[in-house]
Protein backbone atom coordinates (compact mmCIF):
# COMPACT_ATOMS: atom_id res chain seq x y z
CA UNK A 1 0.00 0.00 0.00
CA UNK A 2 1.31 3.39 -1.16
CA UNK A 3 0.06 6.29 0.98
CA UNK A 4 -1.39 9.44 -0.44
CA UNK A 5 1.76 11.90 1.51
CA UNK A 6 4.54 9.43 0.58
CA UNK A 7 5.57 9.09 -3.25
CA UNK A 8 6.52 5.94 -4.63
CA UNK A 9 9.87 5.13 -4.88
CA UNK A 10 11.72 4.31 -8.41
CA UNK A 11 15.48 2.56 -8.41
CA UNK A 12 17.58 4.15 -11.28
CA UNK A 13 20.31 2.14 -11.43
CA UNK A 14 23.91 3.75 -12.60
CA UNK A 15 26.57 1.61 -13.33
CA UNK A 16 29.60 3.00 -14.82
CA UNK A 17 29.23 4.06 -18.02
CA UNK A 18 25.75 4.34 -17.63
CA UNK A 19 24.37 7.73 -19.68
CA UNK A 20 20.44 8.55 -19.24
CA UNK A 21 20.55 7.77 -15.63
CA UNK A 22 19.82 11.16 -14.61
CA UNK A 23 17.00 11.11 -17.87
CA UNK A 24 15.66 8.39 -16.14
CA UNK A 25 14.90 9.73 -12.31
CA UNK A 26 14.03 13.39 -14.19
CA UNK A 27 10.97 10.87 -15.94
CA UNK A 28 9.98 9.36 -12.59
CA UNK A 29 9.90 12.80 -10.99
CA UNK A 30 7.69 14.20 -13.79
CA UNK A 31 5.36 11.49 -13.48
CA UNK A 32 4.81 12.19 -9.71
CA UNK A 33 7.35 9.21 -8.71
CA UNK A 34 10.30 9.69 -6.09
CA UNK A 35 13.36 8.64 -7.93
CA UNK A 36 16.01 6.73 -6.02
CA UNK A 37 19.62 6.92 -7.31
CA UNK A 38 20.94 2.91 -6.71
CA UNK A 39 24.89 2.50 -7.55
CA UNK A 40 26.00 -0.76 -9.23
CA UNK A 41 27.61 -1.80 -6.15
CA UNK A 42 24.69 -1.45 -3.76
CA UNK A 43 24.01 -4.39 -1.33
CA UNK A 44 20.03 -3.14 -1.15
CA UNK A 45 17.31 -1.74 -2.99
CA UNK A 46 16.27 0.76 -0.34
CA UNK A 47 12.93 -0.18 -0.43
CA UNK A 48 12.06 1.39 -4.04
CA UNK A 49 9.16 -0.45 -5.28
CA UNK A 50 10.51 -0.41 -8.69
CA UNK A 51 13.72 -0.01 -11.06
CA UNK A 52 14.67 1.57 -13.82
CA UNK A 53 17.83 -0.15 -15.75
CA UNK A 54 18.79 2.94 -17.68
CA UNK A 55 20.47 3.17 -21.49
CA UNK A 56 24.22 3.75 -21.69
CA UNK A 57 27.39 2.03 -21.95
CA UNK A 58 27.70 -0.19 -18.83
CA UNK A 59 31.26 -0.97 -18.70
CA UNK A 60 31.86 0.14 -21.97
CA UNK A 61 30.19 -2.49 -23.57
CA UNK A 62 32.66 -4.95 -23.10
CA UNK A 63 32.35 -8.48 -23.92
CA UNK A 64 28.71 -8.12 -25.25
CA UNK A 65 26.57 -4.83 -24.06
CA UNK A 66 24.76 -6.12 -20.63
CA UNK A 67 27.04 -8.71 -20.09
CA UNK A 68 29.33 -7.39 -16.99
CA UNK A 69 26.42 -5.01 -15.66
CA UNK A 70 24.29 -8.22 -15.55
CA UNK A 71 26.47 -10.16 -13.02
CA UNK A 72 26.81 -6.15 -11.06
CA UNK A 73 26.04 -6.36 -7.55
CA UNK A 74 22.71 -4.90 -7.24
CA UNK A 75 21.62 -6.91 -10.58
CA UNK A 76 21.74 -9.80 -7.70
CA UNK A 77 18.93 -8.10 -6.35
CA UNK A 78 17.28 -6.91 -8.99
CA UNK A 79 16.79 -10.21 -10.03
CA UNK A 80 15.57 -11.89 -7.47
CA UNK A 81 13.16 -9.13 -6.76
CA UNK A 82 12.11 -9.02 -10.85
CA UNK A 83 11.26 -12.61 -9.75
CA UNK A 84 8.95 -11.84 -7.03
CA UNK A 85 6.65 -9.50 -9.18
CA UNK A 86 9.21 -6.29 -8.55
CA UNK A 87 8.25 -4.14 -11.82
CA UNK A 88 11.85 -3.80 -13.65
CA UNK A 89 11.55 -1.55 -16.99
CA UNK A 90 15.27 -1.70 -18.95
CA UNK A 91 15.73 1.04 -21.60
CA UNK A 92 18.24 0.19 -24.45
CA UNK A 93 21.21 -0.91 -22.62
CA UNK A 94 19.17 -1.94 -19.60
CA UNK A 95 16.92 -3.62 -21.78
CA UNK A 96 20.24 -5.41 -22.85
CA UNK A 97 21.21 -5.63 -19.23
CA UNK A 98 17.68 -7.44 -18.76
CA UNK A 99 18.34 -10.15 -21.83
CA UNK A 100 21.50 -10.93 -20.48
CA UNK A 101 20.55 -11.24 -16.83
CA UNK A 102 17.90 -14.05 -18.59
CA UNK A 103 14.71 -11.46 -16.91
CA UNK A 104 13.96 -11.75 -20.56
CA UNK A 105 14.26 -13.87 -23.96
CA UNK A 106 16.35 -13.21 -26.88
CA UNK A 107 19.66 -10.91 -27.12
CA UNK A 108 20.72 -7.93 -28.84
CA UNK A 109 23.27 -7.49 -31.27
CA UNK A 110 24.29 -5.51 -33.75
CA UNK A 111 22.69 -3.31 -35.81
CA UNK A 112 21.53 -5.17 -39.26
CA UNK A 113 22.57 -1.85 -41.32
CA UNK A 114 26.03 -1.48 -39.21
CA UNK A 115 25.42 2.24 -38.24
CA UNK A 116 24.35 3.78 -34.87
CA UNK A 117 20.74 4.57 -35.33
CA UNK A 118 19.76 7.87 -33.52
CA UNK A 119 16.06 8.87 -34.93
CA UNK A 120 12.65 9.78 -33.55
CA UNK A 121 11.25 6.41 -33.76
CA UNK A 122 7.21 5.43 -34.86
CA UNK A 123 6.28 2.88 -32.42
CA UNK A 124 3.06 0.91 -31.70
CA UNK A 125 1.97 -0.35 -28.33
CA UNK A 126 0.63 -3.96 -28.26
CA UNK A 127 0.30 -4.41 -24.68
CA UNK A 128 -1.15 -1.95 -22.52
CA UNK A 129 -1.56 -4.03 -19.90
CA UNK A 130 2.06 -4.27 -18.38
CA UNK A 131 3.32 -2.40 -15.79
CA UNK A 132 4.88 -0.37 -17.34
CA UNK A 133 2.42 0.27 -20.71
CA UNK A 134 -1.42 0.15 -18.44
CA UNK A 135 -1.98 3.97 -19.17
CA UNK A 136 -1.96 3.63 -22.74
CA UNK A 137 -4.70 3.07 -25.45
CA UNK A 138 -3.84 -0.47 -27.05
CA UNK A 139 -2.60 -0.39 -30.38
CA UNK A 140 -1.37 3.30 -29.62
CA UNK A 141 0.95 4.90 -31.97
CA UNK A 142 3.76 7.09 -30.28
CA UNK A 143 7.00 8.75 -31.12
CA UNK A 144 10.03 8.66 -28.65
CA UNK A 145 13.36 8.63 -29.89
CA UNK A 146 15.83 5.48 -30.45
CA UNK A 147 19.71 5.60 -30.57
CA UNK A 148 21.82 2.61 -30.15
CA UNK A 149 24.47 0.40 -32.10
CA UNK A 150 23.34 -2.85 -31.09
CA UNK A 151 19.78 -2.50 -31.02
CA UNK A 152 18.90 -5.37 -33.02
CA UNK A 153 16.60 -7.77 -31.54
CA UNK A 154 17.18 -12.05 -31.85
CA UNK A 155 15.53 -15.57 -30.87
CA UNK A 156 14.96 -18.63 -32.45
CA UNK A 157 11.98 -18.97 -34.13
CA UNK A 158 10.78 -20.90 -31.71
CA UNK A 159 11.01 -17.95 -28.70
CA UNK A 160 9.66 -15.51 -31.48
CA UNK A 161 6.13 -17.50 -31.88
CA UNK A 162 6.04 -18.05 -27.85
CA UNK A 163 6.61 -13.89 -27.47
CA UNK A 164 3.75 -13.91 -30.00
CA UNK A 165 1.71 -16.44 -29.24
CA UNK A 166 1.36 -15.38 -25.55
CA UNK A 167 1.26 -11.55 -26.33
CA UNK A 168 4.65 -10.32 -24.94
CA UNK A 169 5.55 -8.17 -27.63
CA UNK A 170 5.16 -5.05 -26.16
CA UNK A 171 6.56 -2.29 -28.26
CA UNK A 172 6.51 -2.77 -32.37
CA UNK A 173 8.61 -0.47 -34.51
CA UNK A 174 6.30 1.07 -37.38
CA UNK A 175 7.21 3.09 -40.16
CA UNK A 176 10.44 1.67 -40.61
CA UNK A 177 12.80 -0.92 -38.74
CA UNK A 178 15.57 1.07 -37.72
CA UNK A 179 17.95 -1.92 -36.80
CA UNK A 180 16.77 -4.97 -38.74
CA UNK A 181 14.89 -6.32 -35.30
CA UNK A 182 13.09 -9.41 -35.59
CA UNK A 183 9.45 -9.17 -36.74
CA UNK A 184 9.87 -5.10 -35.98
CA UNK A 185 9.83 -6.34 -32.26
CA UNK A 186 11.01 -3.00 -30.26
CA UNK A 187 10.45 -3.85 -26.84
CA UNK A 188 8.90 -7.05 -25.00
CA UNK A 189 7.87 -8.09 -21.60
CA UNK A 190 8.20 -11.14 -18.74
CA UNK A 191 4.82 -13.32 -18.59
CA UNK A 192 3.55 -11.37 -15.75
CA UNK A 193 3.88 -8.12 -17.42
CA UNK A 194 6.07 -6.70 -14.19
CA UNK A 195 9.31 -6.86 -16.35
CA UNK A 196 9.83 -4.88 -19.86
CA UNK A 197 12.29 -4.28 -21.66
CA UNK A 198 12.60 -1.87 -25.33
CA UNK A 199 15.30 -0.01 -27.12
CA UNK A 200 14.22 2.98 -27.74
CA UNK A 201 14.29 6.32 -24.90
CA UNK A 202 10.91 7.11 -23.21
CA UNK A 203 12.63 9.17 -20.69
CA UNK A 204 14.25 11.34 -23.76
CA UNK A 205 10.12 11.92 -24.91
CA UNK A 206 8.51 13.46 -21.74
CA UNK A 207 8.14 16.77 -22.83
CA UNK A 208 8.10 18.74 -26.34
CA UNK A 209 10.95 21.36 -24.96
CA UNK A 210 13.58 18.21 -24.78
CA UNK A 211 12.00 15.64 -26.96
CA UNK A 212 9.62 14.97 -29.98
CA UNK A 213 6.34 14.60 -27.60
CA UNK A 214 5.60 13.27 -24.27
CA UNK A 215 4.80 10.11 -25.05
CA UNK A 216 7.27 8.51 -23.26
CA UNK A 217 5.70 10.04 -20.15
CA UNK A 218 3.38 7.17 -20.07
CA UNK A 219 5.49 4.64 -19.69
CA UNK A 220 6.75 6.28 -16.22
CA UNK A 221 2.68 7.48 -15.13
CA UNK A 222 1.42 4.16 -16.06
CA UNK A 223 4.22 2.43 -13.34
CA UNK A 224 2.96 5.31 -10.95
CA UNK A 225 -1.08 4.89 -11.46
CA UNK A 226 -0.37 0.89 -11.50
CA UNK A 227 1.57 1.54 -7.68
CA UNK A 228 -0.69 4.19 -6.42
CA UNK A 229 -3.64 1.97 -7.33
CA UNK A 230 -2.11 -1.10 -5.70
CA UNK B 1 50.75 -23.11 -15.13
CA UNK B 2 47.44 -24.04 -17.37
CA UNK B 3 46.32 -22.41 -20.49
CA UNK B 4 43.39 -22.46 -21.90
CA UNK B 5 41.76 -21.15 -25.19
CA UNK B 6 37.71 -20.15 -25.97
CA UNK B 7 36.74 -19.22 -29.18
CA UNK B 8 33.28 -17.87 -29.17
CA UNK B 9 31.39 -17.68 -32.71
CA UNK B 10 27.99 -15.99 -33.40
CA UNK B 11 25.71 -19.14 -34.50
CA UNK B 12 25.79 -19.79 -37.70
CA UNK B 13 22.12 -18.13 -38.36
CA UNK B 14 22.82 -14.44 -36.36
CA UNK B 15 23.22 -11.80 -38.60
CA UNK B 16 27.24 -10.87 -38.31
CA UNK B 17 27.55 -7.69 -39.46
CA UNK B 18 31.16 -7.21 -38.50
CA UNK B 19 32.26 -9.85 -40.59
CA UNK B 20 29.57 -8.52 -43.75
CA UNK B 21 31.89 -5.57 -43.18
CA UNK B 22 35.18 -7.47 -43.91
CA UNK B 23 33.75 -9.56 -46.85
CA UNK B 24 32.93 -6.64 -48.73
CA UNK B 25 36.25 -4.46 -48.00
CA UNK B 26 38.35 -7.32 -49.33
CA UNK B 27 37.03 -6.61 -52.71
CA UNK B 28 38.26 -2.86 -52.63
CA UNK B 29 41.81 -4.18 -51.45
CA UNK B 30 41.98 -6.23 -54.72
CA UNK B 31 40.96 -9.96 -52.91
CA UNK B 32 38.46 -11.11 -54.42
CA UNK B 33 37.01 -15.10 -53.96
CA UNK B 34 36.80 -14.88 -50.42
CA UNK B 35 32.58 -15.45 -50.16
CA UNK B 36 31.75 -14.96 -46.47
CA UNK B 37 33.16 -13.84 -43.21
CA UNK B 38 32.54 -14.70 -39.53
CA UNK B 39 34.05 -12.38 -37.13
CA UNK B 40 34.59 -14.17 -33.47
CA UNK B 41 36.11 -13.93 -30.01
CA UNK B 42 39.54 -15.68 -28.98
CA UNK B 43 40.33 -15.69 -25.11
CA UNK B 44 43.17 -17.06 -23.48
CA UNK B 45 42.77 -17.75 -19.88
CA UNK B 46 45.91 -18.36 -17.60
CA UNK B 47 45.64 -20.73 -14.56
CA UNK B 48 48.28 -20.78 -12.09
CA UNK B 49 47.74 -24.67 -11.86
CA UNK B 50 45.61 -27.16 -13.25
CA UNK B 51 42.33 -26.91 -14.27
CA UNK B 52 39.01 -28.70 -15.00
CA UNK B 53 37.07 -28.49 -18.31
CA UNK B 54 33.94 -28.36 -16.38
CA UNK B 55 35.04 -24.82 -14.86
CA UNK B 56 36.35 -23.69 -18.15
CA UNK B 57 32.98 -25.08 -19.79
CA UNK B 58 31.32 -23.24 -16.60
CA UNK B 59 33.34 -19.84 -17.34
CA UNK B 60 32.55 -19.73 -21.38
CA UNK B 61 28.61 -20.84 -20.84
CA UNK B 62 27.70 -17.60 -18.12
CA UNK B 63 30.51 -14.77 -19.10
CA UNK B 64 32.44 -14.91 -22.53
CA UNK B 65 29.60 -16.14 -24.19
CA UNK B 66 25.73 -16.25 -24.49
CA UNK B 67 24.57 -19.07 -25.17
CA UNK B 68 20.94 -17.13 -26.86
CA UNK B 69 23.45 -16.31 -30.13
CA UNK B 70 26.90 -17.81 -29.91
CA UNK B 71 28.89 -21.08 -29.56
CA UNK B 72 31.99 -21.81 -27.88
CA UNK B 73 34.65 -24.23 -28.16
CA UNK B 74 37.44 -24.72 -25.65
CA UNK B 75 41.00 -25.90 -26.51
CA UNK B 76 43.45 -26.91 -24.11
Amino acid sequence: MVSLVSKPKVGVVTFPGSLDDRDAQRAVRAAGGEPVALWHADADLHGVDAVVLPGGFSYGDYLRAGAIARFAPVMGLVISGARAGLPVLGICNGFQVLCEAHLLPGALIRNAGRRFVCTDQWLRVERADTAWTGSYEPGAEIVIPVKNGEGAYVADSHTLDALEGEGRVAFRYLRGNPNGSARDIAGITNETGTVVGLMPHPEHAIESLTGPGADGLTIFSSLLNRLVAA
Amino acid sequence: MARVVVDVMLKPEILDPQGQAIVQALPRLGFNGVTDVRAGKHFVLDFPGEVDEKTVQEIADTLLANPVIEDFEIHS
